[in-house]
């Protein structure tokens, strides 16, 4: 308990290795023993979170809890970690999402510990990006998640689906999960090249990736020249290439075509944690590294990222509209969410220093909090229904409410939280966003609005094709008869509901903290 | 318990009938609806308790009841929310709770709680009816009870806690929280017999069109917010410097000042919400729910809502108007309101379903008070909404008594292909059904504005009298020929339904309903009749003056700068006396003698306008094809096949095709014909080549092979001698 105490962030962190490894050492056909495991040894980093919460300072400045220890001396990098009331909020949503996806993943029969370990390992990945306080650590908890994702994908995703692949090379198919996986992967890789490129360059500049040493004297460095260019067209470059990267992970029209196809192939888990938490990293790398780094840059590009976020926002509705795979349509909801954290994100990084700056980032923060809750809700229930039917495709169902009664009441409760009704979590967050943006980025927030008109039409196309209208008899007889959620089911989404009904009413609890941190950086 | 305790408690009860519902009870149908009436009359008590408080206290409007919490950190700051009652929500406060106590109780007979569960009833339909045996063995299809019951009770449980909170709360944030809790709770109701496809679509097109208005309505919060950093009324629109600040800044379009966009921002939430032309739409179709449901939407609550919204903003959207000449928005707010009021009204006029005339009499109605709204005349306005949410409560639940009726004589017949809307099977029903009958007919003559007697006659007039008063010539010409055409159709309505002869086997044996839904027709009648008492103007001859002009009085105290009331002029009076006695007369002569099968008498005298405004203008064709299937198209095939799939993936398919592409080519024109077949088996070709050239000396002849030896040696040694070794 001292050592925890005292090192209470490197326990949350590395604790899910641990348990990784002790997975590693059991029997592979105790099934019910690895998953007990692994949900229960989930729960203690959950735990750890709300004990550290407890002694959490929300209104002192700067990073709480940090650690720091010797790693890569020899490049000036070390073992940095620390977090503020931003990163809580989202390690906070890791540590609450992994048990639930590990809950949820209670039904895989195939290879169980390698799946177990794997998310596992993904929960340190993301527990790390969150935490880090150096770049190069950052990087690698960066590169580090993306590999038991790829494998999540490309071993437990759909079996089923072909992918046509067209190109100016002409046009060729080949399995879908394969291709999400593949792309997810190359993808991420190809965006966080500039990245590294950039952080290499501030980093032999000033012989230390540290962050809290960078953000005072990378931000004051003006003046000058640097590999022979003036420092300002050095600095627009690297921008780009850090904003690249996270613009990537976010999704940000036009990188987010990777998105449906890694969801829709991933297994249920992995769309919630995809969902939940994977996209949330891109957001976040701009909340902490894009706008402090770069206070000028961001402000003078806020614009074009503003214009981005609403493309996403707009097109993201659209396209969710325009699907007929159940899945697919829940995965670009995802990037007309994520739209609104970007258009926040901008909109504070346009008018850094005001009220509409602390309010667009404090919305932004906690719409990528919520975005966690209700997304992965609505993953796991598409997942739920996909399990009984093993089809997604919406035109298959029809009518089903009076065959699952609590199913559908979840689902239209989930389906309403993603459409940010008011009295549930998405409003608040999407309210304080349009109300920082609108005065500083004013049409581009007017044409958003086209997103959010659209978010009720395909959230409406998707309980009208699977619970109204007359009910497709297919599921209503025999060895095809549609039973309902289960208990632990229910048990996957109760902290979810109850979590999206308590912020929708009393936001307070959690933006207390991310307002003050917001408040103290930007 | 103080009053302001109290008002935060008003909205609880039905809410948390609604999570009880839900969780615990849907299993009883008699302990679901026991909690929802009884929730309803918890409201209802608090609210006349609250409505008591409101007018004992002097100076309401100065120092109204208030409280506040706060909500949301903003930076250093907090947005506040909190509930208040000042004289404009006590009077809309006291009709809220009396007719939402009303459906909850009319729902009970409704929906048929007595009643045998249905032979072959399924959840998502309505029911069909049971079989039950008497006791000489004959069989008897009667009503049967709904499947869904309770789920219903929990629905409008909800419906209620929103309307109740939009009604206590002092800022447009938690306003528009009840305001879009109501709209789920519309979708969930219109589309209450989901498995009906009708039913469905109606639903989706409520939320929807009424969600084009609500993102308008969001931008103008968000507008409202950033320019005076609170939401709360009084802050806002009680607040002199506030209002001139808005009004002396400039917006960024049209030329209007922040007060006018905002204003029209706003406005257009209404527009959605309260079903005005040109998002009507959804309206008529929202008839697909259960009838309470009609009344709850239609009457009571949520399109009141909208205009509430906009008497609640008066002051924004007339803090830069100089009282003789229109502001932008207001002209726009005017015309907008005349327009509906007159469109709907030509509609209704060719409807046949009894509930679709309401519909359409409903956005009339609604228009009349925007339009009222639009000129300035606030008063008139509040007056005409509480007016009409009494008397169209009445008609709508007095009409779903008479389907209820129809439906009776239906289950007698077994013929389930007459329509039991459908006023064309009605007839003589004034016989089989006194009470729905008479209750009807006040509520008909109050929205035809019939003279001195009834509540709607008082307050039309009143907005007639203002835009007399203040020379809106076009507005009073409009609404004047509006009126005419309502009490026409409510007459054609009245008369079908309940005069002459059945037209119909169903028609002859319909039934009286029970009391649960008498008893709430016999109370909104009497508010029907007497609320209009509440306003008689000063100056009115013969009247005026006994009874004080309390409306005007109370609801003024609202703004703070009282409302004059307008000078009495004959003429006004005069149009109304003539367009209700006019319109009801009308009615009567064309519908009295009309016989079974008998085409619409007016089909002939209009010709081609007929079918026209049979079709609504057509509105529904057009939006179907001018903006539904383009935006589908938008949707399936330009983002996701073109965009998306297309361009995007395309790009990143031929940007990730050119790795293998480049590996293609240098391994083709590269390794292969380079390194490989140029350098590697070029040199091997060359050896073997030479081997073969060379092969003529190896003979295997010891003296060939000595000869060359010592050639070779001679040579070597002689070439070392020349280089000089």
């Amino acid at each position: 308990m001292e050592f925890m105490s005292t090192h209470l962030l490197t326990s949350i962190l590395f604790f899910p290795v641990v348990v990784a490894l002790v997975l590693l050492f059991l029997p592979s056909d105790q099934q019910k023993l690895i998953r007990w495991t692994a949900f229960i040894g989930s729960l203690i980093p959950l735990g750890l979170t709300i004990w550290m919460w407890t002694q959490f300072n929300s209104t002192a400045a700067g990073f709480q809890f940090q650690e720091r220890y010797p790693w890569y001396d020899a490049l000036g990098s070390s073992f940095h970690i620390g977090i503020d009331g931003i990163s809580f909020s989202m390690v906070f949503l890791t540590t609450l999402l992994t048990p639930i996806v590990i809950l949820a993943s209670f039904g895989i029969t195939d290879r169980v510990k390698a799946y177990m370990m794997l998310f596992l390992f993904l929960e340190m990945g993301m527990l790390g990006v969150f935490m880090a306080l150096d770049l190069l650590i950052f990087f690698v908890f960066w590169e580090l998640g993306l590999v038991p994702m790829y494998f999540l994908i490309n071993q437990w995703g759909s079996p089923k689906g072909e992918r046509e692949v067209n190109s100016i090379f002409g046009k060729f198919t080949m399995p879908s999960r394969n291709y999400a996986s593949f792309k997810f992967m190359i993808y991420t890789m190809a965006g966080s090249l500039g990245l590294l490129l950039a952080i290499q360059l501030i980093g032999v500049l000033f012989g230390t990736y540290d962050l809290l040493t960078l953000y005072e004297k990378w931000t004051s460095l003006t003046d000058g020249t640097l590999l022979g260019m003036p420092v300002a067209q050095v600095k627009t470059v690297a921008f780009w290439a850090f904003a690249v990267a996270f613009a990537l992970k976010v999704p940000v029209w036009p990188f987010h075509t990777w998105l449906p196809d890694a969801h829709t192939d991933a297994p249920t888990a992995g769309s919630m944690i995809l969902a939940g938490v994977l996209l949330k990293l891109g957001a976040y790398g701009f909340i902490r590294l894009v706008l402090p780094l770069y206070p000028a840059e961001s402000a003078q590009y806020a614009g074009a990222l503003a214009f981005l976020a609403m493309m996403a926002i707009v097109f993201g509705a659209f396209a969710s509209y325009g699907q007929t795979d159940f899945k697919r349509l829940v995965a670009y909801s995802s990037v007309n969410h994520m739209g609104f954290v970007l258009l926040g994100i901008a909109a504070a990084a346009a008018s850094a220093g005001t009220m509409d700056a602390h309010i667009a980032m404090s919305g932004a923060v906690l719409q990528m909090f919520n975005h966690g809750l209700s997304s992965a809700g609505m993953f796991f229930l598409v997942g739920v229904i996909y399990d009984r039917t093993h089809t997604r495709n919406l035109d298959d169902f029809g009518g089903l409410f009076p065959l699952v009664p609590v199913y559908g009441t979840i689902m239209i409760f989930t389906s309403m939280a993603s459409l940010g009704l008011p009295g549930l979590n998405g409003f608040v967050s999407e309210f304080m966003v349009v109300r920082g943006a609108f005065p500083v980025l004013t049409v581009y927030t007017a044409l958003s609005m086209i997103g959010l008109l659209f978010t009720g039409a395909y959230i409406l196309k998707g309980i009208k094709k699977v619970l109204h209208g007359p009910l497709n008899e297919h599921w209503a007889h025999g060895e095809h008869r549609l039973t309902e959620i289960n208990t632990r089911e229910i048990l996957v989404m109760a902290p979810l509901m109850i979590l999206i009904l308590v912020t929708g009413i009393w936001p307070m609890w959690i933006l207390d903290v991310i307002n003050k941190a917001v408040t103290m950086l930007f | 318990m103080a009053t302001e305790t109290l008002i935060w408690l008003v909205p609880l009860p039905p809410l948390l009938a609604f999570f009880l519902i839900v969780l615990f009870t849907n299993k009883s149908k008699a302990l679901s609806h026991s909690i929802a009436v009884g929730a309803a009359f918890l409201s209802w008590l608090a609210a006349m308790l609250i409505f008591a408080a409101a007018l004992g206290r002097e100076h309401l409007g100065e120092d109204p009841f208030t409280s506040q919490i706060n909500w949301l950190p903003t930076g250093d700051t907090f947005l506040k929310i909190g509930v208040m009652i000042d004289p404009l929500s006590a009077v809309v406060l006291f009709f809220v709770g009396w007719t939402v106590l009303m459906i909850f109780l009319y729902s009970v007979g409704y929906h048929n709680f007595g009643q045998p569960a249905g032979d072959h009833d399924h959840k998502g339909l309505p029911p069909h009816g049971a079989t039950v045996t008497d006791e000489h063995g004959h069989k008897h299809t009667v009503l049967s009870i709904e499947p869904m019951y309770s789920r219903f009770f929990a629905f409008i449980g909800l419906f209620a806690f929103g309307m109740y909170t939009l009604v206590v709360s002092d800022n447009l944030l938690t306003l528009f929280v009840g305001w879009e809790i109501m709209g789920l709770c519309s979708y969930l109701l219109i589309g209450f017999w989901f498995a009906k496809p009708s039913a469905r679509a109606a639903a989706i097109k409520a939320f929807m069109t009424t969600r084009v208005g609500d993102v308008f309505m969001l931008m103008g919060v968000a507008y409202l917010y950033s320019m005076t950093g609170t939401l709360s009324y009084r802050a806002i629109f009680y607040n002199e410097e506030v209002l001139h600040h808005l009004a002396t800044t400039a917006a960024p379009l049209f030329g209007m000042s922040a007060a006018g966009l905002i204003g029209l921002l706003l406005f257009i939430g209404t527009v959605g919400k309260s079903a005005q032309w040109p998002l009507h739409i959804w309206l008529p179709d929202a008839m697909e729910g259960p009838t309470p449901v009609s009344a709850m939407i239609h009457a009571a609550t949520m399109v009141s809502a909208g205009v509430y919204m906009v008497i609640r903003i008066f002051p924004l959207f007339t803090a830069d108007w100089d009282h003789h000449s229109l502001t932008t928005t207001m002209s726009i707010i005017a015309f907008i309101g005349a327009f509906t009021a007159i469109f709907a009204a030509t509609i209704a006029v060719a409807q046949n379903d009894i509930k679709k005339v309401l519909a359409y009499s409903t956005i009339s109605q609604l228009g009349f008070m925007i339009a009222a709204l639009g000129m300035g005349a606030y008063i008139a306005a509040a007056f005409h909404l509480v007016t009409h949410a009494f008397f169209k409560a009445l008609l709508f639940l007095g009409s779903g008594s008479v389907i209820h009726g129809m439906e009776h004589g239906v289950m007698h017949t077994g013929d389930h292909h007459v329509d039991p809307q459908d006023m064309w099977n009605m007839g003589g029903l004034r016989k089989k059904m006194p009470i729905t009958f008479w209750t009807f007919l006040i509520g008909g003559f109050a929205l035809s504005g019939f003279p001195l007697v009834t509540a709607g006659f008082w307050s039309k007039d009143e907005i007639l009298a203002d835009a007399f008063a203040h020379g809106h010539w076009a507005i009073l010409a409009t609404l004047s020929i509006a009126a005419l055409m309502t009490a026409f159709y409510t007459m054609r309505q009245i008369t079908l339904t309940f005069f002459g002869e059945p037209r119909t086997k169903e028609a002859e044996h319909a039934h009286e309903t029970p009391w649960t839904m008498t008893t709430p027709l016999v109370v909104l009648s009497v508010f029907a009749i007497g609320y209009g008492w509440l306003g008689i103007p000063e100056h009115f001859p013969g009247l005026g003056g006994i009874v004080p002009n309390w409306f005007h009085e109370f609801v003024g105290g609202t703004l703070i700068h009282h409302p004059e009331a307008v000078a009495f002029h004959w003429e006004p009076l005069a149009i109304s006396l003539v367009v209700a006695f006019g319109g009801l007369g009308l009615g009567w002569v064309v519908y009295k003698d009309v016989k079974a099968g008998q085409p619409d008498p007016l089909e002939k005298p209009l010709g081609p306008l007929y079918p026209f405004l049979k079709n609504k203008w057509y509105f529904d064709e057009f939006y179907t094809y001018y903006v539904v299937g383009p935006m589908t198209w938008v949707s399936e095939v330009f983002t996701f096949q073109w965009m998306d799939r297309g361009v995007i993936d395309g790009i990143i398919h031929s940007v990730a095709q050119l790795a293998p592409a480049i590996g293609s080519f240098l391994r083709n024109w590269f390794d292969k014909p380079v390194v490989n077949e140029l350098i590697g088996d070029g040199s091997a070709a060359v050896f073997q080549w030479l081997g073969h050239q060379l092969r003529f000396i190896q003979t295997g002849r010891l003296q060939a092979y000595l000869i060359s030896a010592v050639a070779t040696f001679l040579v070597v040694g002689a070439a070392l001698y020349y280089f000089g070794f």
